[in-house]
């Protein structure tokens, strides 16, 4: 875990060029946001607490882009785009393996894509290691 | 109290060589026309935007093209549900004292001014920009997100949305004025190009030239007024990540507040006019706002309950899927419709039981901004 109580860390996450999902944990009402703004969109408390994810959870929807909307992105379609729903609790948009259905248990990996670092999400099979 | 009592709606599909100003102006001509009014009678206007001509004042731009002075003017954004907020937006000004007759004017050469993937990149911006635009994301994919939730949760299959496409094409055939007018089976809809799955083409609505414009007025100035009676919104979230529940919206508490206003109950209602970007959106505001039961908008559909001779007609027009979507006037199109089938104007395409009460329903962003009108014929 990353504190925002430690000053000289400033967390990155993959929206910076790093593996890792990052969400927001208020220290005052417990709402979790996976769009960090440094204040709670719930209570208005500024006690956020940076928390790095284990990058496991639930998709929630899913869908392919077939129909890509720039020459960068039809190189690469169709690509499956999901909502993951991370098990501590924030819903995240990633890429994904195709097949993927609602209700299946993933692990959120990394796909590079030109000089990009994007989430990916990937069935996290019962014979996995749930906790990495 | 506020009356529409001027309707101007241009066809909509390929509009060769006219700017998003053209399409404005011929629109707001044929409106000015239809109350019965001079350009020196509009005090007020408001307007929303058009992507192909980004403009920090578009209202005036339009103003000073079209030769008005109004004494009160802006533009006003909140996507696809632009349309109806402007025509709220026109409502308080006008029951507000602020202006006797508001010009609510759109319009925009989305299909003629620029490319397809422009507008597809342009449209995507609705999205997060840390957080989700850069995984290449699309609006019928935001959508196609927001579908597989709904038909998760509610038994909605892709042949029960294909059912509303055959319906709105159905509609658009005997609408002139309509971009897409061939008709299509659910079987053409099942096997069309694959978009953003469940999404198909045929989910989805044009991209289209066009505009649209209206008359508020104070008084019932012109002999086929309209009143508005019920005015509600609800704004939940921006962006699909950030939707708490894709199966529930705030199409419902918006349309229970418009409705409570106009002290009228979804039996009262005559004429449904309801945003249809997709087959999609189109399906859950039907359900959302209790127009059918959950699951059930593609049976009642191809049972007739929405054709123009059935209990409840439905975007007579064609919708946004087959009439076509330029931007602010596409919902607009709506509007105009439901205007004529109200007063009786709809010549051909005239609704035998001519309705009383009209409810419409505009969503702007990914579900992400609701607007519900109630409109009343008085005579």
């Amino acid at each position: 875990m990353t504190s925002s109580s430690m000053p000289q860390q400033t967390p990155l996450d993959w929206t910076d060029g790093h593996e890792g999902l990052l969400f927001e944990d208020c220290g005052v009402c417990g709402k979790r946001s996976y769009f960090r703004r440094g204040f709670c969109p719930r209570c208005g408390s500024k006690s956020v607490e940076v928390v790095a994810s284990q990058c496991q959870g639930t998709v929630y929807a899913v869908t392919t882009v077939v129909r890509a909307p720039a020459p960068k992105w039809k190189a690469l379609a169709p690509y499956t785009l999901t909502l993951i729903d991370l098990d501590e609790g924030p819903r995240v948009m990633t890429h994904a393996s195709a097949g993927l259905a609602i209700g299946d248990r993933v692990y959120v990996g990394w796909q590079r894509v030109g000089e990009r670092v994007i989430p990916r999400a990937e069935p996290l099979h019962s014979q996995d290691k749930e906790i990495l | 109290m506020s009356w529409v009592t001027g309707v101007g709606l241009t066809p909509f599909g390929r509009h060769e060589g006219r700017s998003s100003l053209d399409l404005m102006t011929m629109a707001a001509e044929s409106a000015l026309q239809d109350a019965g009014l001079a350009r020196a009678d509009v005090d007020g206007l408001v307007c929303g935007y058009a992507t192909t001509m980004p403009h920090i004042m578009l209202s005036t731009l339009f103003a000073e093209h079209f030769g008005l002075q109004p004494r009160y003017a802006h533009a006003a954004q909140v996507g696809g549900a632009t349309g109806f907020a402007l025509i709220m937006l026109a409502h308080l000004i006008v029951s507000g004292g602020a202006a006797d007759n508001v010009l609510v004017v759109a319009g925009e050469n989305r299909l003629t001014g620029q490319s397809r993937d422009m507008t597809m990149q342009t449209l995507a911006q609705a999205g997060h920009a840390r957080y989700e635009v850069p995984l290449g994301p699309t609006v019928p994919a935001y959508y196609g997100l927001v579908a597989s939730r709904y038909m998760h949760e509610y038994g909605l299959t892709e042949r029960d949305m294909a059912e509303l496409a055959v319906l709105m094409r159905q509609h658009a055939a005997s609408h002139p004025g309509a971009q897409l007018r061939d008709l299509i089976r659910v079987e053409d809809v099942l096997a069309s190009a694959p978009i953003a799955p469940p999404l198909k083409l045929m989910d989805c609505c044009p991209i289209s030239d066009g505009g649209a414009a209206f008359l508020i007025s104070r008084e019932p100035l012109s002999p086929h007024a309209l009143r508005i009676i019920g005015c509600s919104q609800a704004h939940t979230h921006q962006h699909v990540t950030a939707a708490e529940d894709l199966a529930h919206f705030g199409a419902h508490a918006a349309m229970q507040r418009a409705m409570a206003q106009a002290g009228v109950k979804v039996g009262d209602i005559g004429y449904a006019a309801i945003y249809d970007s997709f087959t999609i959106t189109l399906a859950i505001l039907l359900e959302e706002l209790g127009l059918c039961e959950r699951g059930q908008s593609g049976a009642a559909a191809a049972a007739g309950h929405f054709s123009s001779d059935g209990e409840l007609p439905l975007n007579t027009h064609g919708g946004l899927l087959s009439y076509g979507h330029c931007g602010v006037a596409g919902a607009l199109a709506h509007l105009a419709e439901a205007h004529v089938q109200l007063t009786g104007r709809a010549t051909g395409r005239q609704i035998k039981r001519q309705p009383v009460i009209a409810a419409l329903h505009g969503d702007g962003g990914i579900m992400s901004s609701h607007i519900s009108l109630i409109m009343e014929r008085t005579r």
